[in-house]
């Protein structure tokens, strides 16, 4: 079967490398139920090939009646059936309570997710770095960092709408619920550098929400750790980082980085009188940056009223902070602006 | 039971086969005298041309969506394009065209006429529900062309409640709060009318096995739709007055919504395909000139599913966070269903062997029915075990599974029913090598667009995707190929169907050989259907229908 399937991009038939503790069962009963099908599939295509030539209609030739109940085939091929499905089913539910029994002692990663960006916080308060990437539609993404052969316990909270967290080379997959906590753990098994997908429709930029997971070994991941509490001095290089790892990059464009929309970009703007959707025009300074961060709807810029609404920041950034992102805003001044 | 020691039936018609020049296409004439028809036969057709076109629509869109696809990035529609599109795809299909499809276009026609009556037990009400299923039709078109509906077909909650597009939510979700009424009439009249109406001599068991299907049918129609519609209004009060039931911002639980949501839609997938199952089970026998294997296990499967089909709404919701226990519960109940699917497959194969089998254009389809609908369920059981879905949940995976069930299944069995019975609608032959042909070019398409999916989901492929990982393209590109192709063998099906219309010979009364009612009235039928009341045999007994050759009919040998 890898024989055939496999292909020039991916060495594997079904499923990619795996990189947890949960592979080995759920590709064994994958497997399994492949074999299964196959049993089933074949001898149904064949019985039907040769009843069509055996059977076909043609002079001469007519076919009996008399084959129309047989209470041996009719019990037969209703018992084995029923006898496969039990045992996949309870293969299937066994593998998924290891899934679902979180264990002690797990090393804790805090998951939010909203429209469209991953933002991982470690137990240190640390957060993530962004990565560059040359394989998908976005440059950048999140990186989560997780050391090897180690329980790893996720909890997802949603800050909009309905995400899913799903890692392929793990075989896991969770809906990111708004209004409440989701968990999920696995045990790390390989080092490398493995996709994250959202996979419950999220609106617009659904398909760019991605992330990469790096898994690292123990002392690797130490040093991520103290990483991720740092933030540069310089308040531009600070500015810059949190504009992508804040997710304003989601939506605001700046300089050439960033998605064009639907919020507006930065370039050109400090300084420049602004229309808002009421048709009052203000200053684009520090106190409309700050405001538009922690009261994204007061003073809404002309058509982008409708746009996809902006959360508020209140409470997420520190004023230090703010401070580095009207910094970085200022110094696109003379940037050109995008064409829509 | 053995269904050969019945008594051989008698026609009513004993003349012979003759082309009626007064039938009910030509009973009365003039546009008002289809709007306020209430013959069974004239709505059932209106229907057809109606969930026709919505399929073309469909199509349509589907095909928009390969094409975009063809490119990891930079396809030629933008993002929020694409997720109207798909939206546009999936809610035309699931509400236009799968479910009144079969019941409502084939049923309308074939079940009075197959009862051997005048007409359905509420003819207004069957009126009622095409007006109805013409005013979803409308509002829903409004709602996804004008305004830009983009929550998938779903209505998720709370991307429903807080996208921009609200209008489009709201027309939508009143759209299919009138076709649901439509779908509740349609089953109604026909519950009633096959528990009050059948003939003297039909016995529950020597009804045909497409009126047992559309009964089990019915019987979820009637009981499943009323939770859609309070879904519907719960989201639009959510929507209009934030009652705080699904909101999570008004501490609601979007999950509930996702139960209310699946507590009719799973159901509707058994509305989807059991009258689909009907259809194989009339034309495996008629196209083999035997009687149907084990009927009443077959009857007895179509029962099952539909009981069992509203118990295993949990599987769509394996990832969302339920109670372990819940979600191991759900994945029981779901196998369940796959037992009585898998006994209908044996018997259509039990029914080939040693009969005659007439390898014709309806036969065709049906067999390719076989094939699709075993892979698609056979895919299942990855899906409905718990740790394998884990890793298959909303992915391609489920993708090409769910269309070899409803395309492979209900849209291929729709095709063989509509080929089949076509000569007895419209009074005409059609070209059958070229309906052949465009059997098989459907099958390799609907392969080639479908086999590459279920790969794709096993190597992770999110479906909704509007881009997507380079090293996903190749297979992409495979079934964009296939979609291609296979939207060309529907093509050709449509316009061998309309050809007919044009230069087909006239049909006589039972071009294929069958046993049931609907083949002793004339091609087309008349007004009346029956000029006396039609004496009720075994459906199923083919020993003495033969083939006349004077007049390209069969005929039973008295």
């Amino acid at each position: 079967m890898t024989f055939i399937l496999a292909d020039k991009v991916a060495p594997y038939a079904w499923f990619p490398d795996g990189a947890s503790s949960f592979v080995p069962q759920v590709d064994t009963l994958f497997t399994v139920i492949m074999w299964i099908c196959v049993v089933f599939f074949v001898p149904i295509v064949i019985a039907m090939g040769y009843f069509m030539w055996e059977f076909r209609e043609r002079p001469g030739y007519r076919g009996s009646p008399e084959a129309l109940h047989n209470n041996l085939i009719e019990i037969t091929w209703t018992v084995v059936p029923t006898m496969v499905v039990v045992w996949v089913f309870w293969e299937g539910a066994m593998g998924y309570l290891d899934m679902a029994r979180i264990p002690k002692g797990t090393v804790d990663v805090n998951v939010t997710a909203k429209k469209w960006q991953w933002a991982f916080k470690y137990e240190n308060g640390g957060e993530h770095e962004v990565v560059a990437v040359t394989d998908s539609v976005v440059k950048e993404l999140p990186l989560l960092v997780l050391p090897v052969d180690t329980d790893i316990k996720i909890i997802m909270r949603s800050d909009d709408v309905l995400h899913s967290f799903y890692i392929p080379a793990f075989r896991v997959k969770r809906d990111v619920v708004p209004g409440r906590y989701n968990y999920m753990w696995f045990h790390t098994t390989k080092e490398g550098l493995y996709d994250l997908f959202c996979t419950e429709y999220c609106g617009d930029n659904h398909s760019q929400m991605l992330a990469k997971v790096k898994v690292v070994s123990e002392a690797e991941y130490k040093k991520a750790l103290e990483k991720a509490i740092q933030e540069p001095e310089d308040p531009l290089l600070r500015g810059q980082l949190l504009y992508k790892r804040q997710g304003c990059s989601t939506c605001h464009n700046a300089g050439n980085e960033g998605a064009n929309g639907p919020g507006p970009s930065y370039n050109g703007s400090w300084g420049s009188k602004v229309t808002l959707e009421t048709g009052a025009e203000v200053d684009f300074d520090e106190n409309y940056v700050r405001e538009s961060i922690l009261n994204p709807q007061a003073k809404a810029r002309k058509g982008y009223g409708k746009a996809s609404p902006m959360n508020s920041y209140a409470g997420k950034l520190k004023d230090a902070q703010i401070d580095a992102l009207i910094t970085f805003i200022k110094s696109l001044k003379e940037a050109p602006k995008p064409s829509k | 039971m053995s269904v050969v020691d019945r008594p051989i039936a008698t026609p009513s018609h004993s003349e012979v086969d003759s082309y009626p020049t007064h039938h009910f296409l030509n009973h009365s004439s003039g546009f008002l005298s289809w709007a306020l028809t209430l013959d069974h036969k004239r709505i059932g057709l209106m229907y057809l041309v109606g969930v026709m076109s919505s399929f073309a629509l469909g199509g349509l869109f589907a095909l928009m969506i390969r094409i975009h696809l063809w490119n990891f990035k930079d396809g030629w529609l933008s993002n929020q394009t694409y997720n109207q599109v798909f939206t546009l795809h999936g809610a035309i299909m699931v509400f236009l065209f799968i479910i009144p499809s079969v019941p409502a276009a084939l049923g309308n026609f074939l079940l009075p006429i197959m009862l051997g009556t005048k007409d359905v037990a509420f003819p207004r009400l069957n009126l009622m529900s095409f007006y109805l299923w013409l005013t979803g039709l409308v509002l829903f078109l409004t709602a996804l062309s004008v305004t830009g509906l983009d929550t998938g077909w779903t209505f998720y909650t709370p991307y429903s409640i807080e996208t921009q597009q609200g209008g489009a939510v709201l027309a939508a979700t009143f759209g299919v709060f009138v076709l649901g009424f439509s779908s509740i009439f349609t089953g109604l009249n026909f519950i009633v009318t096959i528990n009050t109406m059948r003939p003297p001599g039909m016995t529950w068991f020597r009804m045909p096995l497409f009126l047992w299907a559309t009964y089990a049918t019915s019987i979820i129609q009637v009981l499943a739709t009323p939770v859609l519609g309070i879904t519907v209004l719960l989201l639009s009060a959510e929507r209009l007055l934030g009652i705080g039931i699904f909101d999570p911002k008004l501490n609601g639980d979007p999950v509930t919504f996702q139960h209310f949501f699946w507590f009719y839609s799973h159901p509707a997938v058994y509305i989807m395909i059991l009258p689909a199952m009907g259809i194989i089970s009339e034309l495996m026998s008629v196209h083999c000139h035997k009687g149907i294997f084990g009927y009443r296990m077959i009857a007895y499967s179509s029962i099952a599913i539909a009981l069992f089909g509203f118990l295993v709404w949990g599987h769509h919701m394996f990832t969302s966070g339920m109670a372990d226990v819940t979600a191991v519960v759900f994945s029981a109940l779901t196998f369940t269903v796959s037992i009585p699917s898998a006994i209908k497959v044996f018997n259509w194969l039990g029914t080939m062997y040693q009969g005659t089998v007439s390898l014709n254009t309806p036969m065709l389809y049906a067999l390719a029915f076989i094939f699709l609908f075993t892979i698609g369920g056979l895919t299942g059981l990855p899906l409905g075990a718990l740790s394998t879905d884990m890793h298959f949940h909303d992915t391609y995976f489920v993708v090409a599974h769910f269309h070899y069930v409803m395309m492979g299944g209900t849209l291929v069995a729709f095709l063989g029913g509509v080929f089949h019975w076509w000569p007895k609608m419209t009074g005409r032959m059609f070209n059958d090598k070229l309906g052949i042909v465009s059997a098989i070019i459907v099958f390799v398409g609907f392969n080639l667009t479908f086999l590459p999916q279920f790969v794709l989901g096993s190597r992770g492929m999110p479906r909704r995707y509007a881009n997507y990982l380079p090293e996903f393209q190749p297979l992409h590109q495979l079934s964009t190929i296939g979609s291609l192709t296979l939207g060309s063998g529907l093509l050709l099906a449509l316009i061998v169907l309309l050809m007919s219309l044009v230069n087909g010979k006239k049909a006589p009364k039972n071009p294929w050989g069958g046993a049931t009612l609907e083949w002793m009235c004339s091609s087309p039928p008349p007004h009346d259907n029956f000029s006396s009341a039609p004496t009720v045999g075994d459906p199923y007994d083919f020993s003495n229908i033969e083939y006349d050759g004077r007049t390209g009919s069969y005929v039973k040998r008295s």
